[in-house]
């Protein structure tokens, strides 16, 4: 159950004086159960990469496979492709729609042409999922806060039961509480199910805690595609195109150029911890 | 990259005709178009040919950028020619099958294409250097003698204004949502009208609010920014004409003259 | 009297359901008392739904008190005959980039308040000039806004403002939709303000990083407010911010926990060259 992307290329406009090469040669391997993050500034190409796993965008060059079938292909499958693949955009409470919440999570596997009663199974265990209480599940979704919209955002998308799922900055105007019990929500979910996620962000902190490998994007190209502790190795190249390690990092080339023994690598505020506690 | 997209495709010289005051090119155009239907003859169409000729050599934008607007109407005009090609009664000059080509559906056809592609350059002209803002500005101040009759000619300019500034914005926040949906499944190509129709509440529906909030939200920061109507307003840009629209007025002038004699006597 | 003040102020609204029955009163203000002082740079923090937005909605006249008043540079926002001085004073910029600029050309969106304000159009080019430049954005003045980063229009929202020659600016989570770099940019315009010009700022936000530099800093929940301070107080007491949903910036934390693992080292500590030189001072001292 794999997606490979190979030689993938993306010009927008291509006919136009105004193309914009959005993606350059991208080779990319997302093997099964990997919890990946994506990260990359503004205009980086990350936002139309994931539109590619999906099949929503079509590469102008390069092909990619799911399953070792190519998605472009004549006969196949995209609603499938959908299903198995799923995407949760930036801001995924603008596209609610139902009256009620519950209703507004069938919509995906309604869409699949499933029976009645395993939409709403499927919708009932989505819900659980992202950690809705029934007691919402009867109200217009335009009515809960901000946290709680997204979340049923989500869970529209999970109630698809992809084996995949791609979150493009799941918590883009979240407050800090609502960041970490979204991210926390994304995690045990990732535990228990063992689908693989993609975790788009622009934040290293935010993914650094989570994540077991992260793929940085700049100017349309993968620029690293390592373990958190290799990629923040390069922490001054990427403060240039505009991204930033985590602070614990700096923290750690402060306390070292300084003269204190303490391992670099770090990622993590446990581990940061642990590393300078050692010498005292 | 939807929001690329410029409404009426200003192309930025710094032409004599791009420093124009709009009220002159939009009553230019107003002119120009009526002029067209003035003359019957071709040294009418000469003329108006060297006028635009003229115009278009002083905007400097390349020339393949007003034909750019002749395509998105190519197939009405096709349509025009063909009518009055084949069913405009008269001497016929070719017949075959049950087709007939007439002298005078040649003239007509010829004619009407002429007319209509006099037309769509003229009114490009006018899009492609002048702002869709200052184009609202001058039908602001254009229209102002109606305020007498209640006609609130301030409010609809700013709605205009409003709107330009906004269609890229929710241009693009349709294809947002539209992916969304269509990445929970949803379809929105195939089916009859009717499933076609009802597969537009969850991209209608979402679209709306987004309006709506916007709308809120933007209201809220024009009257945080003092906005309490056209009363007491003053303009950054203020209309004013110079040497150059009384001179091009002038010419104007003198062009309609022409025509309307060409038209009269000729 | 400071140039914002509120006394006891207190915001209601009615919750109705679908048929317009009052189903409740939500207080959305809780009796807050806030003292702004001319020049300073205050912060309001807060996680969603705390009030915070309310409260800065009122500074503008945008809103009025149920109960309790609001003074903008001594005018109660309540007196219809000042409405329009208080707009011009207190400067509003607000969270989405998208939703306030009203101008096609970024000059022609800066000239907007005070063409409102009845300027005459020649002191209204300087005006724009000198308020494009003072947030950087003067290159841009004939761009259109749709071709501009998020924090390139929060940033040409800020001079829509300034243009209006305000004496204090709010900012209602000015930098919520902006990436790392959009964020950055707007808190260096923002921080330029008050230093240079001199303009009270009040900003409100959740992102920690961004207050480190204020003169003092609010915490609202639940409509009131629940802590005041300097950066440094309010950093000092962690778990007191977690317990208000709010999280405190990665160095102050990593400080805190080494604290709390018996380390010697001060409360609320906000940068990470403070933390550097304390361990150091520790470590160093062990040493000899």
């Amino acid at each position: 159950m794999s997606i490979i992307l190979d030689h993938v290329e993306y010009v927008y406009g291509a006919d136009t004086s105004l193309a914009v090469h959005a993606l350059k040669d991208i080779n990319l391997v997302i093997p099964d159960g990997q919890f990946i993050g994506l990260i990359g500034h503004t205009g980086s190409g990350k936002s139309t990469l994931v539109q590619h796993l999906n099949g929503l965008i079509k590469p102008t060059g390069g092909s990619i496979y799911f399953n070792g079938e190519d998605i472009h292909a004549q006969d196949y499958n995209k609603k499938k492709l959908r299903s198995k693949v799923g995407l949760v955009f930036q801001y995924p409470e603008h596209q609610l729609f139902e009256i009620d919440v519950f209703s507004d999570v069938c919509f995906g596997p309604k869409n699949l042409g499933l029976s009645r009663q395993e939409t709403e199974l499927r919708a009932y265990a989505a819900l659980k999922q992202v950690g809705l209480e029934d007691d919402y599940f009867y109200q217009s979704p335009f009515d809960l806060s901000g946290g709680q919209k997204r979340r049923v955002a989500i869970a529209g998308v999970l109630a698809m039961k992809p084996e995949i799922l791609v979150l493009d900055e799941p918590t883009a105007g979240l407050d800090p509480k609502g960041r970490d019990e979204i991210l926390d929500q994304i995690a045990k979910l990732k535990e228990e199910t063992g689908i693989t996620v993609i975790l788009v962000s622009h934040s290293m902190e935010d993914v650094a805690k989570y994540v077991e490998r992260i793929i940085v994007m700049n100017q349309g190209s993968v620029m690293y595609d390592d373990v958190p502790r290799e990629v923040f190795k390069h922490y001054s190249k990427l403060e240039e195109i505009g991204l930033a390690a985590p602070q614990v990092t700096y923290i750690m080339q402060a306390l070292r150029k300084s003269g204190m023994p303490v391992q670099t690598d770090v990622t993590t505020l446990v581990e940061a911890k642990q590393e300078i506690i050692k010498l005292f | 990259m939807l929001r690329d997209i410029t409404l009426g495709q200003y192309y930025q010289t710094d032409s004599v005709i791009h420093k124009l005051d709009p009220r002159v090119k939009l009553i230019a155009t107003i002119a120009f178009i009526i002029s067209l239907f003035v003359v019957k003859s071709w040294v009418g169409y000469v003329v108006a040919a060297v006028f635009l000729a003229v115009v278009i050599r002083l905007s400097h934008v390349p020339f393949r950028y007003m034909v750019k607007g002749m395509k998105a109407i190519v197939f009405i005009m096709l349509i025009t020619v063909v009518f009055n090609l084949f069913l405009t009664p008269g001497e016929v000059l070719v017949s075959f099958w049950k087709i007939r080509i007439t002298k005078e559906g040649l003239r007509q056809a010829v004619t009407m294409a002429v007319r209509l592609s006099f037309l769509i350059v003229g009114s490009s002209v006018m899009t492609l250097t002048t702002t869709p803002n200052s184009l609202t500005d001058a039908m602001e101040k254009l229209m102002k003698p109606l305020r007498v009759f209640k006609v609130p000619v301030h409010e609809v300019a700013m709605m205009m204004s409003i709107a330009l500034r906004f269609i890229p914005i929710l241009l693009e926040e349709t294809d947002k949502i539209m992916k969304a949906q269509i990445a929970r499944g949803a379809d929105f190509e195939s089916g009859n009208l009717i499933k076609k129709a009802k597969a537009m509440v969850p991209l209608l529906v979402p679209l709306f609010i987004s309006a709506f909030r916007r709308a809120n939200d933007l209201a809220m920061a024009m009257e945080a920014r003092c906005y309490r109507g056209g009363e007491h307003r003053t303009k950054m840009k203020p209309l004013k004409y110079a040497v150059r629209d009384r001179i091009a007025y002038g010419v104007l002038a003198a062009y309609f003259v022409v025509c309307i004699v060409i038209g009269v006597y000729l | 009297m400071g140039i914002i003040k509120t006394d006891k102020l207190v915001f209601e609204y009615i919750r109705r359901d679908e048929e317009g029955n009052v189903e409740g009163i939500t207080r959305a203000v809780d009796e807050v008392d806030l003292d702004v002082q001319r020049g300073d740079f205050v912060a309001i923090l807060g996680h969603n739904g705390s009030g915070k937005s309310t409260l800065a909605k009122h500074i503008n006249a945008i809103l009025y008190p149920t109960e309790g008043t609001v003074w903008v540079d001594g005018m109660d926002t309540k007196d219809d005959k000042d409405l329009w001085n208080i707009r011009q004073e207190a400067g509003m910029v607000f969270q989405n980039p998208d939703n306030q600029i009203i101008g096609q050309v970024v000059e022609e969106d800066v000239g907007f308040g005070p063409e409102n304000m009845g300027i005459p159009t020649e002191e209204i080019w300087e005006r724009v000039e000198e308020s494009l430049k003072a947030v950087g954005m003067y290159q841009y003045r004939k761009f259109s806004p749709n071709k501009l980063s998020g924090g390139q229009k929060q940033r040409v929202s800020i001079a829509g403002v300034i243009a209006m020659h305000p004496k204090c600016i709010i900012l209602d989570e000015p930098t919520a939709m902006l990436d790392p770099n959009g964020r950055k940019e707007v808190v260096r315009a923002v921080r330029a303000l008050n230093d240079v010009e001199g303009i009270t700022v009040v900003l409100i936000t959740h992102y920690m990083e961004e207050i480190i530099h204020a003169d003092k800093v609010f915490v609202m929940d639940q409509g009131r407010i629940a802590m005041q301070g300097t950066p440094r107080e309010i950093f000092s007491q962690v778990e007191k911010l977690k317990s208000l949903r709010l999280d405190v910036p990665q160095v102050t934390l990593l400080a805190h926990e080494l604290k709390k693992s018996g380390l010697r080292l001060p409360d609320g500590i906000l940068t990470v060259e403070e933390l550097t030189q304390e361990l150091m001072r520790i470590y160093n001292a062990r040493k000899a």
